[in-house]
């Protein structure tokens, strides 16, 4: 108790002297800043804070939900892979899996930074793997039903882009997370009885039928709640896009607490809503967990 | 020839994996190794570097003191050096059952003193140098150390308040354990480094090494909870109950009996906790530490070795695999004999 009034009347003592109004009135406020890249949501530099956060939050979730999806793909075929019969595939899976996970995220997300905007090439020589779609050091553009990305000046216009930021943090979050989820997809497997798969055959159903009849399905109870916390790890590793400025929600905290100089409740703000985020996936496996348990 | 048809071509699927894999190897394996080793230039000349098709080491050469020692006084490099061989060894000393033993915490407890003496300096005719001015792969070493150092007792007594039977410690721990668990590491880090001031009476300053690595014990210590409380679980209900048969008291019965058998099952989980904490520290670049990866970050900012991102964090996840590896092969050591 004499700690927590300690800490607080210096709190207050310290917010006094530095003339910062506390609570959330500066929400409402103009921001001022441009934010580089937005989904769904239109926001330029006369909106509220409010609105700057919000554009922040959606961005975060834009890229945890992609990433998750590309992460649970890539993990799955990986983690299949590293059990393989095959000497080359299952050497190259565990390769993958050991270097990935002993590398940290950030070095990874610096390194896929550096290899879209130092290795690949300038609008004007951009390699185009496909009639339409352009890769290059400013990003990667693809045609949409609203147009075709054409060279204008110094970059591409129309169609939809994929800033080098979104691209390099995407790559980063699903190829990192996905040796992760190889782990637990092969420890998932491993556990399904080895009398299962002797049935199956018994029964006369191939290999890759054994796979996704027998296996998968017996497999999932095991590797369902491990999974949830990769989900989890995911989405609070994408606030190191702060890093490669990619304006998530943390970046976009920051920005708002240096201009206003509201730390503590921009604080709050990134820790409730990411409390938010953790507890609603954690809700939603564990229905889902107890959905395809043994009953 | 036997050994390729059952392991490469057993099937129409395999041998079709196996010819896709291996044009895709030689697709990349060979460009790879003209890019890293024959048109590499190893010179640390930028004009050289840039004129060239291949990787750029010369970077490496010539900014490998920066990289490892940050913005130490250069002709003192050798302190840095020294400290971080101690540490490596103390941590290679450990990781021997044989030292499990209670003189390990003195060997411990010298080394780090001498580490301190080796970095801080100021005796023994050895010159001051403040703790802004460290940096490098010592920096990364010495948060990781002291962030499990110091997040272990903390961990210990959460992993047990949560299997308490007293209703408010319980809460308290299991509130501290996922509100921690919940949020990313940045924002633990961003509330160290602007707030840890907000909260101390005007006039008391604490440097911004210390907010870091305060931070990341805190962090740490929710991780490091969950793994010992899964080795406070795996141990058999009869131990408990034998502990309590012979009337010890509490602390007794914990420090006797209970923790020294948590603690070794969860030997291989908590190396895991380690190799990840000391991957996370590299995230105090965000709030402005000269870590091994901001050493690597800043030394690109320099005019003449910008643009050779791609060399720079190879090196770097070079430095950080060769640590991880080594931990994860050794927590690995522990599932085999079992």
């Amino acid at each position: 108790m004499l700690v927590a009034w300690f800490l607080i009347s210096n709190t207050m003592a310290n917010l006094e002297e530095r003339r910062i109004a506390s609570g959330f009135g500066f929400l409402g406020r103009e921001s001022g800043f441009e934010i580089g890249e937005t989904v769904f949501m239109r926001y330029n530099a006369s909106d509220s804070y409010a609105r700057a956060l919000l554009v922040g939050l959606t961005n975060t979730l834009a890229v945890s939900i992609i990433g998750v999806v590309i992460a649970t793909l890539l993990g799955t075929f990986i983690g299949l892979f590293r059990l393989s019969r095959n000497f080359l595939l299952r050497n190259a899976a565990a390769a993958y899996v050991e270097f990935m996970r002993n590398v940290p995220l950030l070095v990874q997300l610096f390194f896929w930074y550096a290899v879209i905007t130092e290795g690949m090439p300038g609008p004007r020589e951009a390699l185009s793997p496909l009639p339409g779609i352009f890769i290059s050091n400013r990003g990667i553009f693809f045609p949409t039903f609203s147009g075709v990305p054409e060279l204008q000046g110094f970059n591409f216009a129309g169609g939809g882009a994929i800033s080098p930021e979104f691209a390099a943090l995407l790559i980063g979050l699903s190829t990192y997370t996905a040796a992760f989820i190889a782990e637990i997809v092969r420890a998932g497997v491993l556990a399904v009885h080895r009398g299962q798969t002797e049935a199956a055959q018994a029964l006369g159903l191939t290999r890759a039928q054994t796979t996704r009849l027998i296996v998968l399905p017996q497999a999932l109870r095991v590797i369902v709640p491990p999974l949830t916390s990769q989900y989890l790890n995911l989405t609070k590793n994408s606030s190191l896009a702060v890093a490669i400025g990619y304006p998530d929600l943390v970046s976009i905290a920051n920005t708002t607490m240096n201009q206003t100089g509201q730390a503590i409740e921009g604080i709050a703000i990134i820790m409730a809503v990411y409390l938010t985020i953790s507890l609603s996936i954690s809700a939603f496996m564990n229905w889902y967990n107890a959905r395809i348990a043994f009953r | 020839m036997r050994w390729a048809r059952e392991n490469l071509f057993r099937s129409w699927p395999e041998t079709i994996a196996t010819l896709l894999l291996l044009s895709l190897l030689w697709k990349t394996i060979p460009p790879f190794i003209d890019w890293a080793f024959l048109d590499a230039v190893w010179k640390p000349d930028s004009k050289a570097c840039r004129a060239s098709e291949g990787a750029c080491w010369g970077f490496v050469v010539e900014k490998h003191r920066f990289i490892l020692f940050g913005t130490y006084p250069y002709e003192l490099h050798w302190r840095p050096a020294l400290a971080t061989l101690i540490l490596i060894g103390l941590w290679v000393f450990s990781a021997f059952r044989a030292f499990w033993k209670s003189w390990l915490v003195a060997v411990w407890a010298v080394g780090l003193a001498v580490i301190g003496i080796l970095m801080w300096g100021g005796v023994f005719g050895l010159r001051y140098v403040e703790n802004e001015r460290w940096g490098g792969l010592i920096l990364t070493l010495l948060l990781t150390t002291f962030g499990i150092a110091a997040a272990f007792p903390l961990g210990i007594l959460l992993a047990l308040g949560r299997r308490s039977d007293m209703p408010v410690i319980r809460a308290l721990s299991v509130g501290y354990i996922e509100l921690i668990r919940g949020v990313p590491l940045i924002s633990l880090l961003f509330m160290a480094s602007v707030m840890l001031p907000l909260f101390l009476p005007s006039g008391v300053t604490i440097d911004k090494l210390l907010r870091a690595q305060i931070a990341i014990i805190l962090f740490a210590a929710a991780y490091l909870a969950e793994v010992i409380r899964g080795g406070l679980q795996a141990i058999p209900k009869g131990q408990y109950d034998a502990a309590h048969a012979l009337a010890l008291p509490f602390w007794r019965r914990t420090y006797l009996i209970i923790l020294p058998q948590a603690l070794r099952i969860a030997v291989p989980a908590l190396v895991n906790n380690f190799i990840a904490l000391f991957k996370d520290t590299s995230l105090v670049l965000i709030i402005g530490l000269f870590d091994l990866l901001s050493t690597v970050k800043i030394s690109l900012n320099e005019p003449a070795w910008t643009g050779f991102g791609v060399e720079a964090y190879l090196i770097a996840s070079l430095i950080y695999f060769v640590f991880c590896a080594a931990m994860s092969s050794y927590s690995k050591s522990f599932e085999v004999r079992r």
